[in-house]
């Protein structure tokens, strides 16, 4: 069984993909003969051909655009967004057409694209680079929203965006493409997507995340357990649609919660899983909801990015504090 | 200092004002009878958009935008399009969509606010109506894309208004198209027009056409007023590229006789004197005055069109009329292949099959 990193995890799904349905095809900026700037479609232009892995101009909204006209003429389009931050320029397709395109035409047409793009801060990128805009994305009916933490999980979630009959925002976690490796069977097992994971099963607490984000619960829920609390570690993963049981579930057993997104605090994905929590699981809640946030500010340069992300003592307060209620 | 290149715009019309040949007139209408076809079309598209304005008028629609001068466009381009080509239109450009075989009481929904006025079973690979301005053309990048990957011999082809020259999304479509040589054309519906901003204020380039010069690929203009220019020049332009040859920017001048959409007064922006002056030129009149000048058309043949049209229009009022309005529950239904778990209940309470107050009581099973 390979040992893979975040990337070639995303590198060797969209292989897969590609060898396994000959409507899948690869477009994006730099994607072909320079195999992308993280290297995720490194070898792709060797293997498949300059007419299915396809170096396009530069123009995003071009990009999504020109995935929704392949999609719904039958192929199956995954695009590149080269970072987040420019994944804005997409929007117009992504919430005017691709979301709407088979309930406008009634089934007549559909759009099953994804739009892959690396997010999130933590890797010391220029400005622009380390937006994290699930939020944004998870807003728009009729698309699916996925948020991977792990190589495995990428891959899984990966596979099944590819193959699933909807368009799909496919969200990863930069700081994590190189951060580690590990096993992943390469076996071309799709996972679900609307299936939240619990990575870290536990009673005194649950603490919510998705993405780079999730690294972090895992490390604040070792240092809580030499305290003697016991953290329970859920990856949201499936952003949209949302895997509300297995939070509620978990909060049941726990009664606190710390839910942890490194995107802006109003209207982040945080205060739609504190809603959830809040309208379905107040009767469980022995303390009030906590969120750890990015803040209520533009994402910052490198040299102030480490104090704006959640971090372990950060997580640690907040759970701790959410401990206090008796 | 060297010119490094240089470029021309070409323009074409057959028919002047008046219907009265200007040069040659291209294969297809050496037999004028050939042309009757085309006629018939405009004239149905101008009764349609005639009963839609009225049943807006009436309270028994929501806005709609009138097709009103541009029929030879529509006519021009539907008499050359084929069976597997794709159209993306915008949201003016109902009269290709009939030539399409698509029902004119499909139009009617649309405009009444019902989404299954976008299914055309007629014509299953077409885009719907696309109202944000020049998106479609990204789509039909997309569309022609996977045309040539497959290598079929169809083509794309996209409509847009003036105002969409002036839009990011053009000049994307266009320049991918140009690198790519992808089978698709590009139909610009100069009306003169994007709502109130006249064309002289949309851009300080001479024609249109000449945008799609910088993108590297072919463009033309042609009078949109003179069906058999259309048909030739966008014909040609489709041909061309469902051989392999390239796309096509084709810009199609002609005048919104009507407002923008039925929510717009155009009085408030433009002269009557102005658009007096425009209908000396509208394309139904021009054509007719050739066919009878050239022995194709009766006065009986008009008569019984006339009625003809106006009982189609009619019927397609009541197809529209008589279907129910849709329910809730269709708000669901094609959000998804298949909807998932986390929104059923949404489905539900909006069909009232469960008090929205309550859904949350309790977690429910998977």
């Amino acid at each position: 069984m390979p040992s893979l990193n975040l990337v070639e995890a995303v590198n060797r799904a969209l292989a897969r993909a590609m060898e396994d349905d000959p409507r899948v095809v690869v477009l994006g900026e730099d994607v072909g003969v320079n195999g992308g700037v993280f290297r995720a479609t490194v070898g792709l232009l060797e293997r498949f051909g300059p007419g299915r892995v396809v170096d396009t101009p530069l123009a995003e909204a071009l990009i999504a655009g020109m995935a929704i006209g392949m999609a719904a003429e039958g192929l199956r389009p995954v695009a590149e967004i080269q970072f987040a931050g420019f994944a804005y320029a997409t929007l117009d397709q992504i919430l005017n057409h691709a979301g709407r395109l088979r309930h406008r035409t009634q089934g007549r047409l559909a759009c099953p694209m994804v739009m892959r793009t690396p997010c999130g801060a933590g890797i010391r990128a220029p400005e622009h680079h380390s937006e994290s805009p699930e939020a944004i994305f998870a807003h728009v009916p009729g698309i699916r929203v996925v948020y991977p933490s792990s190589p495995a999980r990428a891959y899984g979630l990966l596979l099944a965006a590819i193959a699933d009959p909807d368009p799909v925002v496919f969200l990863e976690p930069s700081r994590l493409y190189r951060l580690w490796r590990e096993e992943v069977a390469d076996d071309g097992e799709p996972l679900a997507l609307d299936r939240a994971f619990v990575l870290r099963e536990g009673e005194d607490l649950t603490l919510v995340s998705w993405g780079a984000m999730v690294r972090e619960a895992l490390a604040a829920a070792d240092a809580l357990a030499e305290e003697g609390i016991a953290a329970e570690v859920v990856d949201v993963a499936t952003l949209k649609p949302l895997d509300e049981d297995t939070i509620l579930e978990s909060v049941a057993k726990s009664g606190r919660c710390v839910i942890v997104t490194e995107a802006p605090r109003t209207c982040s994905f945080a205060s739609e899983v504190a809603a959830v929590i809040a309208e379905r699981g107040l009767t469980s809640l022995l303390a009030p909801i906590e969120r750890v946030t990015g803040w209520d500010t533009v994402t910052p340069m490198a040299r102030l990015e480490s104090r704006y992300m959640p971090d372990v003592p950060r997580i640690l307060a907040a759970a701790r504090k959410a401990m206090r209620y008796r | 200092m060297s010119v490094v290149a240089r470029f021309e715009v070409r323009y074409t019309q057959y028919l002047d004002s008046q219907g009265r040949a200007v040069q040659p007139l291209p294969e297809f209408a050496r037999e004028p009878r050939n042309l009757v076809p085309a006629y018939r079309a405009m004239v149905l598209t101008r009764a349609l958009d005639a009963k839609a304005i009225a049943l807006q008028r009436t309270g028994r629609m929501g806005t709609y935008a009138s097709t009103l001068g541009k029929e030879a466009i529509d006519a021009g381009c539907g008499a050359v399009l084929e069976k597997d080509d794709v159209v993306l239109p915008s949201y003016r450009e109902s009269g290709i969509l009939f030539l399409r075989g698509v029902s004119p009481h499909r139009v009617f929904l649309y405009w009444g606010g019902d989404e299954r006025g976008n299914v055309f079973p007629e014509s299953p690979r077409d885009f719907p109506f696309c109202v944000p301005i020049a998106t479609q053309l990204a789509h039909a990048v997309g569309v022609a894309y996977a045309m040539k990957l497959r290598g079929e011999r169809r083509a794309a082809l996209a409509l847009a208004g003036d105002g969409a020259t002036s839009k990011g999304d053009f000049h994307e479509a266009l320049n991918a198209a140009g690198v790519w040589q992808l089978p698709m054309v590009v139909l610009i519906v100069n009306n003169q027009y994007a709502i109130s901003m006249p064309r002289r204020r949309q851009s300080a380039a001479e024609t249109l056409a000449q945008k799609g010069i910088a993108a590297g690929i072919a463009c033309e203009q042609v009078d949109g007023n003179d069906v058999i220019a259309v048909r030739e020049v966008v014909g040609r332009a489709l041909e061309r590229a469902r051989a392999g040859a390239g796309p096509a920017l084709i810009e199609a001048l002609t005048y919104r006789l009507s407002d923008h959409t039925t929510a717009d007064d155009a009085s408030r922006y433009r002269s009557a004197d102005e658009v007096a002056e425009a209908w000396k030129h509208e394309p139904i009149a021009r054509l007719r005055n050739w066919l009878v000048a050239n022995g194709a058309w009766s006065k009986e043949e008009e008569v019984a069109l006339q009625r003809e049209c106006t009982a189609r229009a009619e019927e397609a009022a009541q197809a529209y009329l008589d279907t129910p309005p849709p329910e809730p529950e269709q708000m669901f239904r094609h959000l998804y292949a298949r909807l998932p778990a986390a929104y059923r209940w949404q489905r539900d309470a909006a069909c009232g099959a469960i008090a929205e107050a309550n859904h949350d009581a309790e977690p429910q099973p998977r």
